[in-house]
C-alpha cells in the first residue's frame, strides 16, 4: 500500500512536470506538447515506467479494497453513537471513498487521452505527430468536464493529505528530526501538487 | 445533576442487545463516572431490576478494566484518562450520556458493557516476553542504556492493556497496543536478543485474533489514556519489515553435536 501510494506520488510528479507544457496553447506549444507526448509512448525507458505505473495502480487499489473489507469485518456491529471527527480527520477517515473517486476519475482520464492517444482517430500537426495537444484543448473548453476535473484534483488533495506522511509511518519511517518535515512536506504536497494539475484545465477553459 | 443515560444492554453473548434509557437524578459533579454507574446500580437493584454490569478493579487509572465507550469516544471526554478517572464536572446538567461497550470482532461482548479481551493477553504470551532468567537484582546500572532508549521503553512500559486503542480505531486495530509491548521489550539490552522473533510472532497473533489494519487515522493516540505514542506503531512497522526480510528461524536442539 505505502510503495505503491508513494510512487504513484513520485508518478503525480512526472505528470505535472508533462502537463505544465499545456500553459502553452499556440502552435509553438502544439508542436512541443506532441512531440513531447509521442516520447512518452515510444521511448522504452518511459514504458517501464509507464508499466509499473498502471500496476501500481491497480495494485494500490485492490490491496486498499481488500484491507477496507477486513477492517469492516474486524468491528462487525457499529457503536449506536461514534465522535470520530473528535480523534481524526476528515481525509484520514474516507481514505477508501477517496481513492476509489480518484479510479473512476483515473478510468475517465484515460478514457478521454490516453486510449485516444494511442488507438483513436487523432489528426496530425505540422510535425506530422499525432495531436494530443487539440483535442485536450478542445476537451477542456467543455465548461462540466473541466469542473469534473477540478473537483478530482480536490479529491486526490484530499487523498493526499492523509496518504503522504501516513505512507512514511506505514514503511516505518519515523524519526523525531525528519518526521515533522516529512509531516509538513506532505501537507504542502497535497495542496500544491493537486492545484497546479487544476489549474491548467481552468487556464485553457479561459485562455486556451 | 439530572442526567439522561443511554446505556448497552445485553444479556449474554447470545443476546442482540439494545440502549435502553435511564434517567438520573441528583448526581454529585465530584462523582467519578464509575461511582454515577454505582448509584444508577443501587436505584436498579432496588427496583428488582438487573444492575448494568462493568468492568472495573483498581479505580485508580492503572488496571486498564474500566473499558466504555462514552459519548462517541473511550473514556469519555477528556484527554490522558480512563473511565475511572472521568468526573460527572465534566458533564453539564441535562445532558444526554450514550454508554457502550468496546465494539471489536476479537472483543465479544460477555455481558452489557463487559468485553473478553483475552485477545490481548494472546498477543503477549506469542511473544512479549523475555526467556532469559535474570536472577537475582542487579546493580541498577550495571548495563549501560542510552537515555533516550530508556525513557522510550518506560514510555511504552506505561501501556495498561486498556484497549482504548482499539475501540477508537474505525478499523478495530490493535496496533498501538502490540507496538508499544514490542518497543517497551525491544528498546532494552535484554529483550533486543530476541526482537526479530518477538516482532514477528505478535504481528502474527495479532492478526490471528482478527484485528482490523492500521491505516494510520491517529485515533488510537489521541485517545490512549497514557499518551502512547504512535512513534512506537512506525517502530513495530520498522522492525517487522527488517525482520520478515532477515529473521532466520532457530535451529532445533542446541548444545552437543
Ligand atoms: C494517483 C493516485 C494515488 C496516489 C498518489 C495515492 C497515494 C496514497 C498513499 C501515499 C497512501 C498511504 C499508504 C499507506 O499509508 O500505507 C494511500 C492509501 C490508500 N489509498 Fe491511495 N493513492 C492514489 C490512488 C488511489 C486509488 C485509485 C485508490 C482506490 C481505489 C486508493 C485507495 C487507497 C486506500 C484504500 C488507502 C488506504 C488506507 C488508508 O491510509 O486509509 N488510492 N494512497
Ligand atoms: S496503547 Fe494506550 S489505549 Fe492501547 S491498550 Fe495500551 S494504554 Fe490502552
Ligand atoms: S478501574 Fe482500573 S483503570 Fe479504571
Amino acid at each position: 500500500m505505502a510503495a505503491t501510494g508513494l510512487f504513484l506520488c513520485i508518478f503525480l510528479l512526472g505528470h505535472l512536470a508533462g502537463n505544465l507544457q499545456l500553459f502553452l496553447t499556440d502552435e509553438a506549444g502544439k508542436l512541443q506538447f506532441n512531440a513531447y507526448a509521442l516520447f512518452m509512448t515510444t521511448f522504452p525507458a518511459v514504458k517501464i515506467l509507464s508499466y509499473l505505473t498502471y500496476f501500481s495502480i491497480v495494485f494500490h487499489a485492490v490491496d486498499g479494497f481488500l484491507l477496507t473489507i477486513q477492517n469492516r469485518k474486524a468491528r462487525p456491529t457499529k457503536y449506536a453513537y461514534s465522535r470520530p471527527d473528535k480523534n481524526t480527520n476528515f481525509a484520514a477517515r474516507n481514505m477508501a471513498v477517496l481513492g476509489s473517486l480518484i479510479l473512476v476519475f483515473i478510468v475517465l482520464h484515460m478514457r478521454s487521452f490516453w486510449y485516444e492517444m494511442h488507438w483513436g482517430e487523432l489528426g496530425t500537426d505540422a510535425a506530422g505527430n499525432r495531436d494530443l495537444h487539440t483535442l485536450v484543448m478542445t476537451s477542456f473548453k467543455n465548461w462540466w468536464y473541466t469542473l469534473i476535473y477540478v473537483i478530482s484534483m480536490g479529491v486526490l488533495g484530499f487523498h493526499l493529505w492523509h496518504g503522504f506522511q501516513s505512507g512514511f509511518q506505514s514503511l516505518g519511517l519515523s524519526h523525531p528530526r525528519y518526521s515533522p518535515i516529512i509531516k509538513k512536506t506532505g501537507y504542502a504536497f497535497a495542496v500544491l501538487i493537486p492545484l497546479l494539475f487544476a489549474v491548467i484545465p481552468v487556464y485553457i477553459y479561459f485562455f486556451g | 445533576m439530572n442526567l439522561k443515560l443511554k446505556i448497552w444492554r445485553q444479556k449474554g453473548p447470545k443476546d442482540n442487545g439494545k440502549m435502553v434509557d435511564y434517567p438520573i437524578s441528583d448526581i454529585s459533579p465530584d462523582m467519578s463516572f464509575l461511582e454515577m454507574i454505582d448509584v444508577l446500580n443501587d436505584q436498579l437493584v432496588e427496583k428488582g431490576d438487573e444492575p448494568v454490569a462493568f468492568d472495573h478493579d483498581c479505580r485508580e487509572g492503572i488496571c486498564g478494566s474500566c473499558s466504555m465507550y462514552i459519548n462517541g469516544e473511550p473514556h469519555g471526554p477528556g484527554r490522558g484518562i480512563t473511565t475511572c478517572q472521568l468526573h460527572m464536572r465534566s458533564f453539564n446538567d441535562g445532558d444526554t450520556i450514550h454508554i457502550e461497550p468496546w465494539r471489536a470482532a476479537p472483543f465479544p461482548i460477555i455481558k452489557d458493557l463487559v468485553t473478553d479481551r483475552s485477545a490481548f493477553d494472546r498477543i503477549i504470551q506469542a511473544g512479549g516476553y523475555i526467556s532469559v532468567n535474570s536472577g537475582s537484582p542487579v546493580d541498577a546500572n550495571a548495563i549501560p542504556i542510552n537515555k533516550q532508549n530508556s525513557d522510550e521503553a518506560f514510555d511504552a512500559a506505561t501501556c495498561i492493556g486498556c484497549g482504548a486503542c482499539v475501540a477508537a480505531c474505525k478499523n478495530a486495530s490493535a496496533m498501538l497496543f502490540t507496538s508499544a509491548k514490542v518497543s517497551h521489550l525491544s528498546l532494552l539490552p535484554q529483550g533486543e536478543v530476541e526482537a526479530q522473533k518477538r516482532v514477528l510472532a505478535m504481528v502474527n497473533q495479532m492478526d490471528e485474533e482478527g484485528f482490523g489494519n492500521c491505516t494510520n487515522t491517529g485515533a488510537c493516540e489521541v485517545e490512549c489514556p497514557k499518551g502512547i505514542s504512535l512513534e512506537h506503531i512506525a517502530r513495530m512497522n520498522r522492525q517487522f519489515l527488517g525482520a520478515a526480510i532477515s529473521h532466520s528461524p532457530e535451529k532445533g536442539g542446541g548444545g552437543g553435536e
